[in-house]
């Protein structure tokens, strides 16, 4: 029974930081409404077992992602409102039914069976501690991980590129010559 | 089954929960003019994805569902921050995060 209270709960806050995402006009009020939901996801791992990922959710999400979202839009600015008009005719409805439909969509095929396989494989009692993580992600799946470190090197490099080889790098040269 | 006699949180809540969440982000993608919320509904996506993950993983009793679900953030955490860099290039030159001005590549 206290977990059926505790998904109702966190469900509906889940729900309705997605929701508060989808409408505000603001971006900083979006990314509340992100870290709210994401804060839940993360109440949600641990209601399911997944300690580690429940951790790892809020260090790498509601820490570092949110942080850097936030960074951003200070830097580009929250003062500037959302230009809400419709480019393409209809759109605001043809996404609600496509989105609407979307979910209907995958509830009703998940409904057939959301796990397929047979669970004479796993243990019952399995518990995700940084232990149990580490055995599959350090045993099995050591290939996968270590080409998880080429991507965020890739990534890091990209994004210094990014920054460093900017236009604005040109121009503010530009402009140091000229003054 | 979704039948509950006795009300018990099955996993097939989550994956409605997961679901809905997922169809959010998606109306969040194609909804909102602003580059970072739609990058936020991105973000949304993976974790409503996650979650089915873990729920799945906790079910049948497998770890791995916990594996795959980091290795999705570890690729969303490479895809936020390469996107807000691009973001933040266009912004420098464009001076604008929406997305209906940035129609250059339009045929």
């Amino acid at each position: 029974m206290t977990e059926v209270i505790v998904f109702a709960i966190f469900a509906l806050v889940a729900l309705a930081g997605a929701v508060v995402m989808l409408t505000a006009k603001n971006p900083v009020y979006s990314a509340m409404g992100l870290l709210v939901t994401m804060f839940s996801m993360a109440i949600f791992y641990v209601v399911l077992d997944a300690h580690f990922v429940a951790a790892v959710q809020i260090l790498v999400y509601a820490g570092a992602v949110m942080t850097l979202f936030l960074f951003v839009i200070m830097m580009i600015g929250v003062d500037k409102k959302e230009d809400t008009s419709e480019s393409i005719p209809f759109q605001r409805g043809i996404t609600f039914v496509v989105a609407l439909g979307l979910a209907v969509v995958i509830i009703l095929a998940g409904r057939q069976a959301w796990v397929t396989g047979s669970d004479a494989f796993g243990s019952p009692d399995m518990v995700g501690t940084i232990e149990t993580v580490a055995d599959s992600l350090f045993g099995t799946w050591t290939i996968a991980f270590l080409s998880t470190v080429f991507l965020l090197t890739i990534a890091a490099v990209g994004t210094v590129a990014l920054a460093l080889f900017g236009p604005t790098a040109v121009r503010s040269t530009d402009g140091e010559e000229g003054a | 089954m979704i039948v509950m006699a006795d009300l018990t949180v099955t996993v097939g809540w989550y994956m409605v929960l997961a679901a809905v969440l997922f169809s959010m982000g998606a109306a969040g993608v194609l909804l909102r003019r602003n580059a970072l919320v739609m990058f936020m509904s991105v973000e949304l996506m993976l974790n409503s994805v996650n979650l089915t993950f873990i729920a799945a993983g906790n079910e049948l009793g497998l770890v791995e569902g916990q594996v795959a679900a980091l290795f999705v953030m570890v690729v969303a955490a490479a895809e936020v921050t390469v996107g807000l860099a691009i973001l933040v290039a266009v912004f420098r030159r464009r001076s604008t995060a929406n997305v209906d001005v940035l129609s250059e590549l339009k045929g």
